[in-house]
């Protein structure tokens, strides 16, 4: 992994000198060790992936993770599309690669977009989004806090359609509704029906109307100033590339002597993994191989911090409003990482009402004797 | 009367010859009956052909450039060229052009009308009802001229004799509003489906494709031309039987030539490739345009004029028990 190379090259060499060793306190190998740590407990991402039936999402994915998440899928008929609302449903998979292990969960959406009418049609997305925020903002305030799972969406991949002229209303709606809960990538679908020409066009008109609608999609980080030119100048054109042009495939062809991912139509052969054909290289390597961890970073420091300020601000504001000042501090949702003493808490509870409703009747009673 | 009816509909010589025969008389020597195709072929090349033809999709599908490409000329109202500076209409709307060409000596008035804004909202509910009222108002507008007491010699048609439907090339199915819109509509206009943009799919992928669409227009219950009840004959229902199991056509349009083995051809050039808009194995363009310009459009406006437009014109007689004109701005009266 580029991260790598990157930490190696920094580590002084330690030489023969004993000046040097004396003044040599070996803190450079940290990033060696949090590097070790991090192998050893694994990575988890979660990807979700948004966009009309039809687009090649499944493919793509496929074809990014070199799996085939989709087996057993039954594609459903327009007849029996009719009454289906947007589900979420979600796959994970555990790859490992060279001792590294990733726990990969893809958040599918299908039926989005797909019905006469769609208006609010992100709705069960959005939802889903904060239900994770939620999750995770309980868990951190809970006692146990050892084993939370991170279950938040670090990133969507929307699938625009090549066919357009640009974002369509859908388009811009999705992406307004979502570009402050997750980060947004957006690509061009099945980018193999355009003409060079074609994708040069769609992708100015599409990051005209992004900055017009004033959507905020995930930006990559700037270069660090130290980095070499060749790396600054990958960044360069990678940032001038977007929305990617991408293409997928579940099958292997022969190709100018070697085998292949790609399409075989009569008039040629579409590799996916050439560059020239279409920016899916660009996408593995910026969602994998360079950028995973910033879009973890991303949604765990502006994303997740948004939610939650928006939710405790809530909080503060309703107790305000109830009027309830049993602490100066607000108060936190306690979660309930025990079920059983929930359980204990709540026939305690039950117990004192009954006691209580006991002594009210017995000071009636009193009361009444007495007169 | 008999001769000019046989002008306007279908000709055939041996109905005529056979009912003179069994009237008695044998014929004895030519007498020259036959030449009354080449008198027909004459007079229509002077008044020429109209042709009205709609386009319905959603925005992006390459209906202007398709159109341009069956017709080889600009007759869409986008002009060459890929840039398109207008904005998705918020509702459907109606818009027609017109374009006189000509081949062989033959006039064609070629209207097309063009359905911007169709399925493009978010809210696609009842956006195929613009184009369902602008279909009805063609065969009122015929039905008024129809029924006035001084006709017109040529009463001008603008009816739509051909309504083709774009579907997107998803790969999966059709989806919802493909099927309400071409349940809705078949019964009053000719409706072609195509799949647009048939690059996006490889050989296998498309008949794959096909077949899933066909079968649930058939589980739809949608009739898309040529209808299996207006077969006049066996001849016509094994021909019409042959497009049918190979409908609807995957097509992809283009505008520009490029030079593939020596030759110029209509085509799209590719990192991959130059995909050939002519070329039976690379897509069903040629097999589209022969079909509905080489052999059916004729048939296409008599299946408008003699089963569409009867339908119209017989529920509107049977509204109100007669036919009265509908609207208080016309100035002529006229009672049946």
């Amino acid at each position: 992994m580029t991260s790598n190379i990157r930490y190696k090259s920094r580590i002084p060499v330690k030489t023969e000198d004993s000046t040097e060793e004396k003044q040599y306190v070996g803190f450079a190998t940290l990033p060696n060790q949090v590097h070790r740590k991090s192998v050893k407990k694994g990575f988890d991402f979660t990807l979700m992936v948004a966009g009309e039936s039809g687009m090649g999402k499944s493919t793509l994915v496929n074809s990014l993770f070199l799996t085939d998440l989709y087996k057993d899928r039954k594609l459903l008929n327009a007849e029996e599309r009719i009454n289906q609302t947007v589900e979420i449903i979600k796959h994970t998979v555990d790859i490992e690669e060279k001792g590294v292990k990733l726990k990969l969960t893809i958040v599918d959406t299908p039926g989005f977009g797909d019905a006469v009418n769609n208006n609010q049609c992100w709705k069960p997305i959005t939802d889903y989004i904060d239900q994770q925020f939620e999750q995770y903002f309980r868990d951190e305030s809970g006692l146990n806090r050892k084993n939370i799972q991170d279950n938040r969406v670090h990133c969507c991949l929307y699938f625009i359609p090549p066919f357009g002229h640009g974002l369509r209303p859908v388009d811009v709606e999705f992406m307004k509704a979502l570009h402050e809960k997750v980060n947004i990538i957006p690509l061009i679908a099945k980018a193999d029906c355009l003409t060079p020409n074609e994708i040069k066009k769609l992708k100015d008109r599409i990051r005209e109307e992004i900055d017009k609608f004033g959507i905020k999609v995930y930006q990559f980080p700037e270069c660090d100033s130290d980095e070499d030119e060749e790396f600054k100048q990958l960044d360069k054109e990678l940032k001038e590339c977007t929305p990617f042009a991408v293409i997928g495939s579940n099958t292997v062809v022969e190709a100018r002597g070697q085998r292949v991912r790609g399409r075989l139509y009569p008039w040629g052969i579409v590799e996916v993994e050439n560059q020239s054909h279409c920016d899916f290289v660009k996408l593995r390597n910026m969602l994998i191989r360079s950028h995973m961890h910033d879009l973890k970073d991303v949604t765990c420091d502006v994303h997740y911090e948004n939610y939650r300020a928006q939710c405790i601000q809530e909080m503060t504001s309703k107790l305000a409003q109830d009027n309830r000042m049993e602490s100066p501090i607000p108060i936190l949702p306690l979660s309930t990482p025990d079920v059983d003493t929930e359980k204990l808490i709540k026939m305690k509870d039950e117990e004192l009402k009954r006691m209580q409703e006991m002594l009210t009747k017995m000071q009636q009673q009193m009361h009444d004797k007495d007169q | 009367n008999f001769l000019t009816k046989t002008i306007l509909g279908k000709l055939d010589i041996e109905k005529c010859l056979t009912s003179v025969s069994t009237g008695g008389s044998t014929l004895l020597g030519y007498i020259g009956i036959d030449t009354i195709i080449e008198q027909m072929r004459k007079k229509t090349m002077k008044t020429g052909f109209d042709f009205n033809i709609m386009v319905v999709g959603h925005s992006g599908l390459g209906k202007s450039t398709l159109v341009n490409t069956l017709f080889k000329s600009q007759v869409s109202r986008r002009s060459a060229g890929w840039a398109r500076d207008e904005k998705i209409p918020k509702t459907v709307e109606i818009k027609s052009v017109s374009h006189v060409i000509e081949e062989g000596g033959v006039k064609m008035k070629l209207t097309l009308v063009d359905t911007p804004g169709f399925g493009d909202q978010i809210n696609n509910d009842n956006c195929w009802e613009p184009i369902s009222k602008f279909i009805n108002e063609q065969y009122e507008k015929f039905l008024k001229e129809e029924v006035n007491i001084t006709r017109k010699k040529r009463i001008p048609d603008t009816r739509v004799h051909c309504c083709l439907y774009f579907i997107s090339p998803t790969g999966h199915s059709l989806r919802q509003l493909d099927i309400e819109f071409m349940k809705r509509l078949s019964h009053s206009v000719n409706i072609i489906p195509i799949i647009a943009k048939a690059d996006t799919m490889t050989t296998e992928e498309r008949q794959e494709f096909k077949q899933r669409v066909r079968k649930e227009l058939e589980m739809s219950g949608i009739e898309f031309y040529p209808q299996k009840e207006f077969d006049d004959d066996m001849e016509d229902k094994s021909d019409n039987d042959k497009i049918r199991e190979a409908m609807p056509f995957a097509v992809v349009g283009s505008d520009k030539e490029y030079q593939v083995n020596g030759k110029r051809v209509l085509g799209r050039k590719t990192a991959w490739g130059v995909v050939e808009v002519e070329n039976p194995n690379h897509c069903e363009f040629a097999q589209l345009r022969d079909f509905l310009i080489r052999s059916h459009l004729q048939d296409l406006k008599e299946v408008t004029h003699n089963i569409h437009y009867e339908t119209y014109r017989a529920k509107r007689l049977n509204e109100n028990g007669g036919l009265h004109p509908i609207s208080s701005s016309d100035t002529q009266e006229s009672n049946l």
